[in-house]
């Protein structure tokens, strides 16, 4: 095993030589800043986002932890900690967001053959496949397991036909996982399966959804007689409930960050839009009432704060207790925009015109959107019902 | 700063956990308020907690204390909390305890600090004056005549005042009203001419009193910490009281929340468990994540104190508030869930719900604390 001191002598030289100047704190402001997804259709703004995209993913290090034979960085903890460190310290952005890394990573780390794991993964950490989720369907919500987009088994392939709906960037994703029927007459828990199912495959079509805050990542995704090869099956057939399930927590642990204050509307501040527009005085918020019910949500999100970080000291696996993180980061989510915009007063309202600043009819959106948190990924109501039936135990 | 417990801590808290359940289950302290015992809480059962060198947690171990920091006693409050254990911990081997150990001159630890570890002193500390604790507003007067001071003016709600030896006073040597400038503490005998005790007898059957000081005499030697600073002392000795009252109500909340919840998992009604019902289940699940978060808030603020952060009082805040609320919350819906029996005095949660109350009080309010907390983040 490498001395510590030396791997983090070497990220540190290598993030110098490099990690772009665009990428780290103290970039040129005037130069645009990209949302990197990946993906075959990818473009990008600032050429130094794909540079700085392949030179990581190269590396392994946007999932630093997953083994090297499957293009990952190979670290353990302490060297991803090192590695976290040396990257906050010059400010370097993430290089990718995906949902192949938050969400089918680690069900393919977990579920995968080794044909599938070594297919997929490098794609995935080199930000090569954009990825997207096949979870709900019109008919099926919260009773996510009622799921009927079918897959019938035609001997050297599977036959798909069916809707999907609320599948965040559908249109610009390359590659679906997707939940399936694949047994019509079994228990509805016991006949669904987990499929990869490449987005370009003919039959396959998406439909943009727009949701109150006027517009959305989210689409409807259909499936007219798709052919999706057998080894594209993960798991077992028939037991992709298991599968669904893990997926969701490593989806919730995601969701629940939002209530740390990086979710929309997060680069702003409530205290300082409040002092903005109430005022303040001895630089206190110029309103008692306000400011007491700011007071009360940031001894919450303090709380909670502490709360996340504990539960990592204690080194727990996010099991149940991801729904606990699901259901009070987003519940609190949601009432700091409500505040936000409260303390924002008619301004915090506005929607479109030259009358208003960007940054108020931004919150007005970004405050719309906060209504889905608590919604996507399994409402609140179904993380009550996880918590009180798996950490406490009451009957069914 | 790490949020976890060490080996150390865990030890404490095991011992503490087997002492509650064993010596001092909800029944004891039942005992004592039936019995209406004239300390409300037991001597034998103090000297046993002395003897597992409880009182020294805080004390240096040139003292005879173990130095095991507020962490440590933290862990036993909370465990005896869940059995609602009278006792002087807190003012003791909390308050005159950390008060004498950090601010006492060599003299005041030398004659004080041992006693206290070996059981032969209970301490108190006298602050509030009014039905709202705010240090800043004290008028208790400190008066310096030819080398002496004189106490005089009437102290309230001095926790285990009763029966205490030695009281800890806060006191006005010059200055105003709202200001914490000024301030001096003083270390008096409780068998002190011109000092008269008055029992209290508050909803949550626990030792307190008032204190009236009539010209009682007190030497410069008996002042505690710096002359006109002890204002900025007596927050120091606070926040180490707030954080570990806190988490005593967290003890008390998990109690009365495991009591509920075993209480849905057998009651029947309709002809099913009444923990069937979502309407339940859905309260319970909401009380699960505020414990969690005190459970977070306390600890943080306990290694905090230990770790001489300088965030001690926004987390010794946080944490005051967080527990204030949650066991107010569960100590109401316990008492709901439970029906009928639970407004009964036969059955135990009407003491958690009193001493919820008294304790929220303690050394400032939810309300209190969340102001304090903005105050002090610049909201």
């Amino acid at each position: 095993m490498q001395n510590l001191e030396d791997f983090r002598k070497e990220v540190k030289e290598w993030l110098d030589t490099n990690c772009p100047p665009s990428m780290r704190s103290g970039a040129d402001p005037s130069i645009p800043v990209d949302e990197v997804w990946g993906g075959r259709n990818a473009v990008y703004k600032n050429p130094e986002s794909k540079i700085w995209l392949d030179l990581m993913g190269a590396k392994g290090w946007t999932m630093p932890t997953v083994p090297k034979e499957y293009g990952g960085g190979g670290l353990n903890a302490e060297q991803v900690s090192i590695l976290n460190q040396e990257m906050f310290a010059i400010g370097a952005k993430q290089p990718l967001l995906s949902f192949g890394i938050w969400m089918l990573a680690p069900v393919l780390l977990e579920y995968g053959t080794e044909e599938q794991k070594k297919e997929h993964l490098p794609k995935i950490i080199k930000g090569e496949i954009r990825w997207c989720q096949g979870y709900s369907e019109p008919g099926s919500g919260s009773d996510l397991a009622s799921l009927s987009t079918k897959a019938e088994d035609k001997g050297d392939h599977f036959l798909v036909n069916g809707q999907k709906v609320w599948t965040s960037y559908a249109d610009k994703a390359d590659w679906i996982f997707a939940l399936v029927r694949t047994g019509p007459k079994e228990p509805k828990h016991d006949g669904i399966s987990f499929l990869l199912i490449d987005m370009a495959t003919s039959g396959v079509s998406t439909k943009p959804i727009t949701l109150i805050s006027g517009k959305s990542p989210f689409c409807e995704t259909f499936f007219d007689d798709v052919m999706v090869p057998k080894e594209n099956l993960i798991g077992e057939l028939n037991a992709g409930w298991a599968i669904a399930k893990a997926l969701l927590q490593h989806e919730r642990a995601f969701i629940s960050s939002f209530g740390l204050g990086s979710g929309s509307g997060g680069g702003r501040d409530l205290v300082a839009i409040a002092k903005k527009h109430l005022g303040e005085e001895d630089g206190k918020i110029n309103n008692g009432f306000y400011r007491s019910q700011i007071a009360s949500h940031k001894i919450k999100e303090h709380a909670f704060g502490l709360t996340f970080k504990r539960a990592k000291d204690e080194g727990g696996k996010a099991s149940a207790t991801a729904s606990m993180f699901k259901l009070y980061g987003t519940e609190h989510n949601k009432k700091r925009l409500e505040l936000m915009i409260a303390a924002t007063g008619i301004n915090g309202v506005a929607w479109d015109g030259d009358e208003f600043d960007k940054e108020d009819k931004d919150l007005t959106r970004a405050w719309l959107r906060t209504k889905g948190n608590s919604i996507e990924g399994g409402t609140s109501e179904v993380q009550l019902n996880v918590i009180s039936k798996r950490v406490l135990g009451l009957p069914s | 700063m790490k949020l976890i417990l060490t080996e150390e801590q865990k030890f404490l808290r095991d011992t503490a956990k087997d002492f509650a359940q064993e010596r001092t289950p909800v029944t004891h302290f039942r005992a004592l308020r039936d019995s209406k015992d004239e300390t409300l809480w037991d001597k034998d059962i103090w000297q046993e907690m002395v003897n597992l060198g409880w009182s020294g947690i805080l004390i240096p171990e040139e003292f005879g204390g173990s130095d095991f920091g507020v962490a440590g006693i933290s862990v036993i409050l909370q465990e005896i909390g869940k059995t609602l254990t009278p006792s002087p911990l807190f003012s003791t081997g909390v308050l005159g305890a950390y008060a004498i150990s950090n601010f006492g001159t060599q003299e005041q630890k030398e004659k004080y600090l041992p006693k206290i570890v070996n059981g032969e002193i209970t301490t108190a500390l006298a602050v509030d004056e009014s039905s709202h604790h705010d240090p800043s507003k004290t008028l208790f007067m400190a008066k310096k005549n030819s080398g002496e001071y004189f106490l005089n003016g009437k102290k309230t709600f001095v926790i285990d005042g009763a029966s205490a030896d030695v009281l800890i006073v806060l006191a006005r040597t010059s200055g105003n009203s709202g200001e914490l400038a000024g301030l001096t503490l003083f270390i008096v005998d409780s068998d002190s001419d011109g000092l008269n005790r008055i029992k209290l007898d508050m909803a949550d059957s626990r030792n307190y009193a008032n204190i009236e000081f009539n010209d009682v005499k007190c030497f410069e030697k008996n002042v505690l910490g710096i002359v006109e600073s002890g204002g900025e002392t007596v927050e120091r000795i606070l926040d180490i009281g707030r954080i570990t009252m806190a988490a005593e109500m967290l003890g008390n909340a998990e109690s009365a929340f495991e009591t509920t919840i075993e209480y849905l998992k057998q009651r029947k009604q309709f002809g099913v468990l009444i923990g069937t019902f979502q309407a339940l289940q859905h309260r319970a699940a909401e009380m699960f994540c505020e414990i969690e978060l005190t459970k977070s808030a306390v600890m943080a603020a306990v290694h905090g104190a230990d770790e001489n952060s300088n965030e001690l009082q926004r987390l010794s805040s946080l944490a005051k508030t967080m527990a204030g609320e949650t066991l107010h919350l569960v100590s109401n819906e316990a008492i709901q869930m439970h029906g009928g029996i639970g407004v009964t005095d036969e059955y135990d949660l009407g003491f958690f719900i009193k001493r919820s109350r008294v304790a929220e009080q303690i050394f400032g309010s939810s309300i209190y604390h969340t102001e304090r907390y903005a105050n002090l983040s610049g909201f």
